[in-house]
């Protein structure tokens, strides 16, 4: 592949260039897929994955930025534990993830999952911590699951495991100008 | 009493705070006063890996850099995702200088890179295992399933922290307090971490898997040192019930709860009265 042209293009050059994680590599063993806990909900396994960034196609690039697969990965590393190639899988995915949702290509079978990312990072950014009770109300908002767990925050509360007032970073200035100058930023 | 930086983060203050106090409890039976990072923030947890790498480095090295304004050497993190993140992160940044900078700038801070971040066991390694078997007023006599999951013992290459597969440390500090740990096949099997509100039903499943296997091999009590795992486990009872076809009462703890029940501090101390899973051993 790469020999015939001056610049690489594709997912698998974008990956390699963003996190070091050289795709060819990977030989297909399949350790990865058989030791990963959520392989069976997802539309392609991790080592089918790799397969298709190996392929370098458009169509096939196309299908890994728009799969339920990369908001499947839970990052539990099991992967990349038992890879003999050392292939490290899940940076792999974080960088699909954050360029499926910038490219505006998230599958609509992720939404519960994406939508409840973005209900947590929105506390943090606001109050500079995870504020349990806004995060579940803004997931809710954002996911019309409104009776989801209704049992469960009574109990919680009653336990002493939620705060109804946020606790508050002081700098949150700061705090706000990381986000303005990261995730606010594309 | 000696003092060591503290990052107790978001779940130890809220749904896991017996975490936080059982954590507290027992530091201070064996002589180490905790003090909190001043006006520390979340780490990002999964969500800022999965959405922005940038952020995902800005939010723990914050945290990090302000222990260091602190003159803080080494700072005890509790919760294994926020150990794992803060690890990472400091990984991540010592390995690139660009990055380093270019974060340092973002938090508008100096940012060195140079804190010493441990989880419990290691505190416990270095500071507790030549005095915790002088200090045991009431062994700690169950069988023991411990369960470490992901964050505590991987990525591997980078946290450097037990054996990766089949890991060895809490179930040495268990036998320690009078525990017989059990061999078990899901020591580091996810639990569905971050999808116990969006996918829950994952979350049933791969914590029924956990509690399944621990419970058919005898466990009187599962013990974990994660805030994830110690609510998908115990919070999610219901619907591992729902998987798994089955009642199981075998409560979840804290390792810091269990050492601290064999060193005769109280229940209510350490939070044992907060679980969803009535917890009647003793």
């Amino acid at each position: 592949m790469g020999h015939h042209h001056h610049e690489e293009s594709g997912l698998a050059a974008e990956v390699k260039k963003a996190t070091e994680v050289a795709a060819e590599k990977c030989y297909q063993c399949g350790k990865c897929s058989a030791g990963c806990p959520v392989a069976d909900e997802m539309d392609y396994t991790p080592s089918m994955v790799m397969r298709m960034l190996q392929t370098n196609t458009p169509e096939n690039d196309e299908k890994l930025l728009r799969s339920k697969t990369i908001w499947l990965c839970l990052t539990c590393e099991m992967c990349i534990s038992r890879c003999p190639m050392s292939v490290d899988i899940p940076k792999v995915m974080d960088f699909m993830r954050e360029k499926s949702r910038y490219d505006k290509k998230v599958s609509v079978k992720a939404n519960d999952i994406l939508a409840f990312h973005e209900s947590f990072l929105l506390s943090v950014e606001k109050t500079g911590k995870l504020y349990e009770l806004g995060l579940i109300a803004a997931y809710k908002l954002k996911t019309f699951h409104l009776t989801q767990d209704i049992a469960v925050a009574p109990a919680m509360f009653q336990k002493g495991k939620l705060h109804l007032m946020p606790e508050l970073v002081k700098d949150r200035g700061n705090l706000s100008s990381i986000f303005a100058k990261t995730i606010k930023k594309k | 009493m000696m003092t060591l930086g503290f990052y107790p983060g978001c779940s130890l203050t809220g749904s896991s705070r017996e975490y936080a106090e059982s954590v507290v409890a027992i530091s201070e039976a064996i002589g180490i006063e905790l003090k909190q990072i001043p006006d520390w923030n979340c780490c990002g947890a999964t969500a800022a890996h999965n959405l922005d790498k940038e952020l995902s480095l800005s939010l723990p090295a914050r945290i990090l850099a302000l222990a260091e304004k602190e003159g803080m050497e080494e700072i005890v993190v509790p919760c294994a995702a926020c150990y794992s993140r803060l690890t990472v992160a400091q990984h991540e940044l010592n390995h690139d200088e660009e990055m380093k900078t270019k974060v340092s700038s973002i938090i508008n801070m100096p940012y060195k890179g140079t804190v010493r971040i441990m989880n419990v066991i290691q505190m416990l390694q270095k500071y507790a295992v030549d005095k915790l078997t002088d200090l045991i007023k009431k062994p700690f006599e169950y069988k023991a399933a411990c369960y470490y999951g992901c964050l505590l013992v991987r990525p591997h290459e980078i946290l450097q922290f037990d054996r990766v597969e089949n890991p060895q440390t809490m179930d040495v500090i268990m036998s320690q307090i009078g525990a017989k740990p059990l061999d078990w096949a899901f020591k580091t099997e996810c639990c569905g971490a971050g999808f116990s509100v969006s996918q829950t039903k994952i979350v049933g499943k791969l914590s029924g898997k956990i509690v399944g296997d621990a419970v058919d091999r005898g466990a009187d009590v599962i013990i974990v040192a994660c805030p994830m795992c110690h609510s998908n486990l115990d919070m999610r009872r219901p619907q591992i019930e729902t998987y798994l076809q089955r009642k199981v009462q075998t409560p979840v703890i804290y390792i810091t709860q269990a050492i601290g029940l064999a060193l005769g501090i109280s229940r209510e101390k350490l939070g044992l009265q907060r679980h969803f899973v009535p917890v009647k051993i003793s």
